[in-house]
């Protein structure tokens, strides 16, 4: 260690630096900005996050694909046209990795800042918590759109499936994206105040986001399951985010295997919306740096 | 204690504007515990104060109340003319927080950790400049996680300094350093020093405070028991010389005296020779502090430990 003089040139003693009041404080939004950076590379830089929660849906899109490809095509009825086993669950892999992107990995990395001191240690810092959200919100909504385009690259390529050429379809995959990745990251971030401690946020997000993926027609495929089930399922948002993404991905004729044989969009924007003010309040209601009267 | 005396730690004949912490009745309870019972302290602008006390003695909660992380039970804090319980984030650009656990674990290369902090202030330091001061310059492209626990520290104390703070928070800042490191921290606390940071340190390390400490404190159950500078504290007669020797059936013996000399030169009459077991000594700051918390009848609190 040198001494700081070689900080500031020369230093003479008892003459404090004031000139802090001429200078702003760097505004909320270019420090979430540079949080954005920041919590990309960090994400990208920690195996688990990435391997559960980047590369998952697509490893489950292969191992579908694969271990079905003899099973034949998924028809609606005797007779009408009928598309490959991956081409039917890429739309459900599609919403799997907003939900893993968002809920998941925000939940649990939350949940570790808050317990290993990082969060005590922002909250000592002029860092507003806007920004910090932002930072946060920003990296899911960067990795989201990598994990996106990584799943319909492979979906395109490796596996063959055809996507949409319509310019309507697009816009819609556009909004049931953006719509269902910011409510996850919301819902992330709300989640995140439940688990105890770093060591539990896995045992306690990982079963809830695994339940909801198998009844929100991930894994299985929606219309066979129980109408129980679907009503319980269209309660949370997983269900209306995979609905958006095949109403974007299948053949129009399949929507008579939707709940009520309709792609339902308002129905899918109204629930996500919904979702997203709960994540939002709850959020802004639970979040410390850290819990002060302790 | 002469009782017409301002209360103990309190400046008064400066004024506000070159008081940077202010503490009057300073009070946290935990249920019926009373972590801080009753503090009056003020730090004034430039001063580096050393808070000592045991375990347990009110010492963190006192310093996190400082830092805002805490709310007080009773009485009046003012940091930097602020209330810390209501500190915005332009105050918090104005100090700077060493936390006493360094828990580091980001996956951020030094250098990267560095930068990206200095974006959240107005009027950042260098960050290649604190890295060198912090000794670090090998590792700025080591992720910190990758760091030796005396690295990480070091790391906490360049994220400390790196918004150029009025006033720097120094929570056991060389907890885990070799006694080289810890001289070159003490280097770079200097120079701090000379710019004019006003520092709060605590520390467990009496030649730490001594070295460093414009004044210190010390905190026994709750209590600011003894406020002065370094070479005061305690008072004049913790520091009166002691005189141990043997008498010739072998009793051992303990005269506390002004003139040690004097006394041995009546022993060595007395005997007609040299006295078996002789010492003379001289307490250290470490004898007249455990002396100090000895009288104060330290019960180390741990249950307030237990509780934060």
């Amino acid at each position: 260690m040198s001494t700081i003089d070689t900080i500031t040139g020369n230093a003479p003693a008892a003459a404090p630096r004031r000139a802090r009041a001429d200078r702003a404080r760097p505004g909320r939004l270019r420090v979430g900005l540079s949080r954005i950076g920041y919590e990309t590379r960090s994400y990208f830089r920690s195996p688990d996050a990435v391997f559960f929660t980047f590369l998952f849906p697509v490893i489950m899109l292969g191992i579908f694909t694969a271990a079905f490809s003899s099973a034949g095509d998924i028809q609606v009825g005797p007779g009408t046209e009928g598309i490959s086993v991956g081409a039917y669950y890429l739309p459900g892999m599609l919403a799997a990795g907003m939900l893993l992107s968002g809920v998941q990995n925000l939940a649990v990395d939350i949940a570790g800042e808050k317990s290993d001191g990082t969060l005590k240690r922002l909250g000592g810092t002029p860092l507003s918590p806007v920004s910090y959200f932002i930072g946060k919100i920003g990296q899911v909504f960067v990795t989201g759109v990598l994990q996106a385009a990584l799943l319909l690259l492979v979906a395109a390529t490796l596996l063959g499936i055809a996507l949409p050429t319509t310019p309507e379809a697009w816009l819609t995959f556009a909004w049931v994206f953006v719509l269902g990745i910011t409510t996850s990251a919301l819902l992330g971030i709300a989640l995140s105040a439940v688990p105890r401690s770093g060591k539990s946020a896995t045992a306690v997000v990982i079963p809830i986001v695994l339940v909801l993926q198998f009844i929100s027609g991930v894994y299985l495929q929606f219309s066979q399951l129980p109408e129980w089930m679907q009503n319980i399922a269209s309660i949370f948002p997983l269900k209306w985010m995979a609905q958006g993404m095949r109403a974007v991905f299948l053949p129009d004729d399949f929507k008579v295997l939707e709940q009520h044989g309709e792609w339902d969009l308002g129905m899918v924007a109204i629930v996500l919306i919904a979702w997203l003010v709960v994540g939002l309040v709850i959020s802004r209601l639970t979040f410390r740096w850290i819990r002060r009267d302790a | 204690m002469d009782i017409t005396a301002p209360t103990p730690g309190t400046l008064p004949n400066i004024g506000d504007a070159e008081i940077a912490v202010r503490i009057r009745g300073l009070r946290k309870d935990y249920g019926s515990l009373a972590a801080v019972d009753g503090i009056d302290l003020d730090i004034a602008r430039g001063e580096t104060f050393a808070l000592l006390g045991p375990n347990g003695a009110g010492k963190s909660t006192t310093v996190e109340i400082l830092e805002g992380y805490r709310l007080r039970s009773g009485g009046e804090v003012g940091v930097l003319g602020v209330d810390p319980a209501h500190g915005s984030l332009d105050w918090k650009a104005r100090i700077g927080i060493v936390l006493q656990s360094s828990t580091e674990s980001g996956t951020a290369t030094v250098r990267e950790q560095l930068a990206h902090f200095a974006g959240f202030y107005p009027d950042p330091r260098d960050v290649d400049e604190v890295i060198a001061a912090v000794g670090l310059e090998a590792k700025a492209r080591t992720r910190v996680s990758k760091l030796s626990g005396g690295q990480r520290r070091r790391v906490d104390v360049a994220l400390g300094i790196i918004g150029r703070p009025e006033l720097l928070f120094l929570d056991e800042p060389t907890t885990g350093f070799d006694p080289e490191a810890r001289r070159e921290f003490w280097d770079l606390i200097r120079s701090l020093k000379a710019e004019g940071t006003t520092i709060l340190l605590t520390t467990h390390y009496l030649d730490e405070a001594a070295q460093l400490g414009d004044r210190a404190g010390v905190i026994v159950g709750g209590r600011l028991i003894d406020v002065g500078r370094i070479d005061e504290l305690g008072g004049a007669e913790a520091r009166v010389p002691i005189v141990r020797w043997r008498e010739a059936d072998g009793t051992p013996r303990e005269t506390r005296t002004e003139r040690p000399a004097e006394l041995v030169a009546s022993l060595v009459a007395r005997f007609g020779g040299e006295p078996a077991g002789l010492e003379v000594i001289r307490p250290s700051l470490e004898d007249i502090y455990l002396q100090l918390v000895h009288t104060a009848g330290a019960v180390a609190h741990d249950d307030e430990e237990a509780l934060a």
